[in-house]
């Protein structure tokens, strides 16, 4: 790249007279082009070898039995069949939708609720905004590790306050169970990601403007009969951001599962990526986790077109 | 008389919200002190049922036993975790200021392709691509070093980055870089003392997103990295919570949290302001 590039930059400092203007002008539009695509370049060459190439590899490996060591054949579209019939695949799948069913309408109606509460516009509001804010820099990992303690049996401060309370038993032990350890982990993701959803709506809510809803009042509309009628339909782009963001982040979980209840109990908590993961990293089955990983795309790209189809027709409104 | 009724009763809704607010504030803060005070507490003080809120005798002992788990070196993971994020930091600044500099100012036939091919990797989990990844990474003698971490990281926050950068640099006024030009600028010295110091603020945020994101990923570093004493901090986090002869010394398991999550907070509230703004432009685009 900079061998195409010196020559010419050698010639730039020589100032053209009047006559010789035009073809100057034409060498220095395509000099900047040429310098355009230089700095384009490293960018490019990453996305292609480390994204592209993967991309295309997992059609063509999911097209394959491949194990990790040894012969590799070409089934075609066996790793699909089998795995519209795997049952193991069936109950992760099951489990991720669960999950995501289960939090994101927690997500949305706490992210709301705090949205309207630092809605104010006083000091403290600002200050509690960056306070709910504050755990969604924090990593899921480390949430995930920090949470595994708060809830551990006998021993977590948050299991301790559950059970006086009386919520669980002394000897009870939360990550054991299918659906306490599932309570579990949504209660840490919450703590975790509801702060971004609270910014997003709040967002949404700040650029309706203050005239509409002081119209309204004028007319004589209650604060729950505008909230229905005006700030809702109005903040529906941001509804469909937020929704969209839950549910793609649910239905690629996998730290938290892995950390907080190993997938476990008996695998009842095995979430879609999780199953990708043993399969290709525990069995070494990498066709067949490549054909996995294919539905998985599919999905996440249904879920993408449904977010176009929701602000598309909030446009017509 | 009726005026203090009035007083009160206009107060009391501004009570409530103090209280609602605090309340949630504590909820909040709460799992931070937890880790905090469990990472304080000395090894008789960690298994009492139930737990103390306040450690008696706040010492730094699980951090000095995080450096000689079973035959691990937590700091020397940490130093990887901080390796890796800061290159790749860089990395993806340098990448995508260049990038979105060409892709805004110099375009060149196809730019628009490139463009929008980047901006459609959004679409796709990185999850979903991370055996064949393993396999290119092999293929190049990557796989299992920090730098091929580090290329992936600069790879997965390249689409946001040069999105934001883009962004910045095609609000900039042409007739200043051509001021600039003018006066003898070169692309690169304009691009460096003129555009620059006004496309900061996007540099900032491409900078804080890439951090956190490289800090905290988990998933790739599980797969990518095989030797321990190659893992990264969250990683490294599984064997310590693996435990010695099945028993977990949650105190330092909290130590390690700790480590983790402390400079991500300690950023956070340095450089709040960009870190939200970067998140809203980058999700309402």
């Amino acid at each position: 790249m900079t061998s195409t590039t010196t020559p010419l930059a050698g010639t730039a400092p020589a100032r053209p007279g009047p006559a010789a203007r035009h073809r100057p002008r034409m060498r220095a539009s395509r000099r900047r082009q040429l310098v355009g695509l230089a700095m384009a370049a490293p960018a490019i060459v990453l996305i292609a070898v480390f994204f592209l190439t993967p991309l295309l590899l997992t059609f063509w490996i999911s097209l394959h039995n491949w194990p990790l060591m040894g012969r590799r054949r070409f089934i075609g579209l066996e790793n699909y069949t089998r795995a519209l019939a795997d049952t193991n695949f069936h109950t992760a799948l099951g489990f991720t939708l669960l999950y995501t069913a289960v939090i994101t309408p927690i997500l949305f109606l706490l992210g709301l609720g705090l949205a309207l509460l630092v809605r104010r516009r006083v000091r403290a509001a600002q200050v509690f905004q960056s306070i709910f804010f504050m755990p969604v820099c924090i990593g899921l990992a480390a949430g995930s590790f920090l949470w595994l303690y708060l809830g551990q049996s006998q021993i977590g401060p948050l299991f301790d306050l559950l059970r006086r309370v009386g919520l669980v038993g002394a000897d009870d032990n939360i990550f054991a169970s299918r659906w306490p350890a599932l309570l579990m982990v949504v209660a840490m993701v919450t703590w975790k990601v509801v702060g971004l959803q609270m910014l997003l709506l709040l967002a949404g809510l700040q650029s309706i403007p203050d005239d509409v809803l002081e119209a309204a009042r004028i007319d004589g509309a209650g604060r729950w009969q505008s909230f229905l009628h005006i700030t809702a339909p109005l903040l529906r782009p941001t509804l469909a951001l937020v929704l969209v963001f839950s549910v793609a982040g649910s239905l690629l979980a996998f730290d938290q599962f892995y950390i907080m209840t190993g997938g476990g109990p008996s695998n009842q908590t095995i979430t879609a990526v999780y199953q990708v993961y043993r399969t290709s990293f525990t069995s070494f089955k990498l066709g067949y986790g490549a054909a996995l990983s294919v539905f998985l795309m599919l999905i996440l790209a249904a879920v993408s077109a449904v977010q176009m189809l929701l602000l598309r027709n909030s446009d017509h409104n | 008389m009726p005026n203090t009724v009035r007083t009160i009763r206009s107060s009391l809704p501004t009570a409530a919200w103090w209280t609602v607010c605090v309340c949630l504030a504590v909820a909040f803060v709460y799992p931070l002190y937890v880790m905090l005070a469990m990472a304080l507490k000395g090894p008789a003080e960690q298994g009492l049922i139930p737990p103390s809120l306040v450690p008696h005798a706040p010492g730094l002992e699980n951090f000095r036993h995080l450096a000689s788990v079973q035959g691990l070196n937590v700091f020397g993971n940490l130093g990887n975790s901080v390796l890796v994020t800061v290159a790749a930091t860089l990395g993806t600044v340098v990448v995508a200021t260049l990038a979105g500099y060409a892709l805004a100012r110099a375009r060149f036939p196809g730019s628009n392709l490139v463009f929008f091919v980047i901006l459609a990797t959004f679409m796709i989990p990185f999850q979903a691509i991370i055996t064949p990844l393993f396999m290119v990474l092999k293929t190049l003698q990557l796989n299992n070093s920090l730098l091929g971490l580090t290329i992936v990281y600069i790879t997965f926050n390249l689409p946001f980055g040069l999105f934001i950068m883009r962004n910045a640099f095609a609000t900039v006024p042409m007739t200043l870089e051509e001021a600039a030009q003018v006066d003898g600028c070169g692309v690169f010295s304009a691009l460096r003392n003129v555009l620059l110091p006004i496309v900061l603020p996007g540099v900032i945020t491409t900078a804080l997103l890439t951090f956190f994101a490289s800090w905290n990923e988990f998933f790739a570093a599980l797969i990518l990295i095989t030797d321990q004493d190659k893992f990264t901090l969250p990683v490294t986090l599984t064997l310590v919570s693996s435990g010695q002869f099945g028993s977990i010394n949650w105190g330092s398991l909290q130590a390690g949290v700790a480590l983790t999550i402390i400079p991500c907070i300690v950023i956070y509230v340095l450089l709040q302001r960009y870190y939200v703004s970067g998140m809203l432009s980058g999700a309402l685009k």
